[in-house]
């Protein structure tokens, strides 16, 4: 049987949510870190816009979602507890310092990129660290209640509504990003990644390209922020920490980028392996995921959703 | 004028140990085109060995000579077996997979010495100070700045003086065009790693008071290593060097004038000059 594509990401669409249900019933003690590894996926996800689609090698994917989750956090704090608003806050705060950012950052390439977008979140950790007053400084932000999502659903202790909150924001967000990839905009990048000498001799303004593109990533880094305060109710200086942005792109890498779907199943891995490797033994666990690392980017660097490819060329031979 | 004088040299000590660390990077950067982020692994390899060494009884000398070799030599099959795989890849495969090589150095020696810090004990030779009537120098601030100098000595006279040298710069205008006039490229890739590993080693050793040796060294001072090789340009010993130097005196003065801003205002020169420069000081922008 053939599948079109558009069935195959149907196909795929259902057994994400069964997985979601699945995962809900199954370990209904482990919620919270569902939760998190939920969170994460929507970072990857961003990761996988700005990266896996328009081939933007940055390393401070961070400081957005510190954004998101510092603006989060404050307008909880000072404004309104509604979760939703909360939401369209740390997205628009991701955005908006995407695109500050950006407007430096797309002009550069290579180490010179990397470097700048490291030193972004890098100055924003220093400003949040120096802001005491307003982000509580190393202490962490405190203090954050969030009121029932649309006046029904409380957020309840042992993160029920937390867990499906997210599950479905992951959702609306993997939606937009299916539009936007098969977008005239999703095109452009493409083209953009493979030669962005060709896209700008073919007349595409391809700086302004990147920077719409970093813009978007942006926004739902800051929404993958905006959750995380919400659900922990602490926005902390780590939130800017490099760590958090090589880790989503290793997690990028491992399920394979530019396919969405990848992003969400290394998310799971990376995480479900740290986690037991943390657990297992709390001192040596970097040895499992330096290992993970290295296995993936010299075995499968197409990552896991390209094995079952490189397998059929295997026994197909070569077709 | 004192302050000025304690910026001067704490910042130009600071910066020399900044140059020794990163211009291994840098060549190496320079010459396989790639970006390493575990460089600064060797330097925690080197403090690690020097910890050892210094705790098994041997003078600080000897363990710092120690140290610096077996690096290289701890370098010497890293290289053969993976960084050679690794300059092949495009820049996010080698982003990566220098993380994972730097995860799994932090691991080793977490196994290895644990995660507190490890002092190197420095021998009483350098903790005094010269008394020059008007202020003091500290002795391991003056040993490092002439060790800094030497070690650019000795690299110039090795890179333009020396038949290695030649063929050094010769692989890194154009490797392909270099091994076709039989100049053995692989050899020059190893021999360079090493090098840059040991000095990168002696830096660790000499700048632990300054750079306190952990385990997760290599992690923490990766952004300013790889700052001082985007400042300077990938591949210019002469760019490592004015950047290493500028960046610890700016560091040092920013420390001492603007305390509050420091980290903030090295960042901003940082990005405000590599969108002035975005190939760095003496970078030649390779397309």
């Amino acid at each position: 049987m053939k599948l079109t594509p558009l069935t195959k990401g149907l196909l795929a669409d259902a057994l994400l949510i069964i997985a979601a249900v699945v995962a809900f019933y199954a370990f209904p003690y482990d919620l919270a870190f569902l939760t998190r590894i939920v969170i994460m996926a929507i970072l990857v996800l961003s990761i996988d816009l700005i990266l896996g689609l328009g081939g933007i090698v940055t390393l401070g994917q961070a400081a957005l979602y510190g954004s998101g989750a510092y603006a989060a956090g404050l307008f909880a704090i000072h404004i309104s507890g509604d979760p939703l608003l909360g939401l369209a806050v740390g997205m628009l705060a991701g955005a908006a310092i995407a695109f500050l950012s950006g407007l430096l950052l797309m002009r550069a390439e290579g180490l010179t990129l990397i470097m700048l977008s490291i030193a972004v979140a890098l100055v924003l950790q220093e400003i949040a660290n120096r802001a005491r007053d307003w982000t509580g400084g190393a202490d962490g932000m405190r203090g954050i209640r969030m009121d029932p999502i649309l006046g029904l659903w409380r957020f309840d202790f042992i993160g029920q509504t937390g867990y499906i909150y997210v599950c479905c924001v992951l959702f609306v967000v993997l939606f937009a990003l299916k539009v936007l990839k098969a977008s005239p905009l999703g095109l452009m990048a493409r083209g953009i990644h493979e030669s962005p000498a060709r896209m700008r001799a073919i007349g595409a303004p391809v700086y302004q390209r990147r920077l719409i593109l970093y813009t978007l990533g942006g926004a739902i880094a800051g929404i993958a922020g905006a959750l995380a305060a919400q659900i922990t109710q602490l926005v902390s200086l780590e939130v800017f920490n490099f760590s958090h942005s090589a880790e989503a792109v290793i997690m990028l890498i491992l399920g394979g980028a530019g396919k969405l779907y990848g992003a969400i199943i290394g998310t799971v891995i990376f995480m479900v392996v740290h986690h037991l490797a943390a657990s297992v033994d709390p001192f040596n666990w970097l040895f499992i995921i330096g290992a993970l690392v290295l296995g993936v980017v010299f075995f499968v660097p197409q990552g896991l959703l390209g094995v079952p490819t490189a397998l059929k060329r295997l026994i197909g031979g070569g077709k | 004028m004192n302050t000025f004088l304690s910026i001067l040299v704490d910042g130009i000590a600071y910066g020399m140990i900044l140059f020794m660390i990163s211009v291994g990077l840098s060549v190496t950067m320079g010459l396989m085109r790639v970006i390493n982020l575990a460089h600064g692994g060797f330097a925690m390899l080197g403090g690690a060995l020097a910890h050892w060494l210094i705790a098994a009884g041997l003078d600080y000398w000897s363990a710092m000579a120690l140290a610096v070799a077996g690096t290289m030599l701890i370098a010497l099959p890293l290289e053969r077996l993976l960084y050679q795989r690794i300059y092949r890849m495009g820049e996010l495969q080698q982003v990566l997979a220098t993380i994972g090589i730097a995860f799994l150095m932090i691991a080793s020696v977490n196994l290895w010495l644990g995660s507190t810090i490890l002092p190197i004990p420095t021998p009483p030779l350098l903790r005094g100070a010269l008394d020059l009537g008007f202020r003091t120098l500290p002795y391991h601030r003056i040993v490092v700045i002439i060790a800094g100098l030497i070690v650019i000595a000795l690299l110039f006279l090795l890179i333009e003086r020396t038949r290695f040298g030649i063929r050094l710069r010769a692989a890194v205008d154009h490797r392909a065009t270099a091994s076709v006039l039989g100049i053995n490229t692989a050899a020059i890739y190893a021999l360079t790693f090493m090098l840059g590993a040991g000095l990168a080693a002696l830096g660790g050793v000499l700048g632990a008071e300054l750079l306190p040796i952990d385990a997760y060294y290599p992690l923490r001072y990766m952004v300013l290593f790889l700052t001082v090789v985007a400042v300077g340009g990938m591949g210019s010993i002469t760019g490592s060097f004015v950047a290493a130097l500028g960046l610890g005196i700016l560091d040092t003065a920013a420390r001492y004038l603007v305390p509050d801003f420091g980290t903030i205002a090295f960042y901003a020169a940082m990005m405000l000059l590599l969108t002035l420069r975005p190939h760095g000081l003496m970078g030649r922008g390779h397309a």
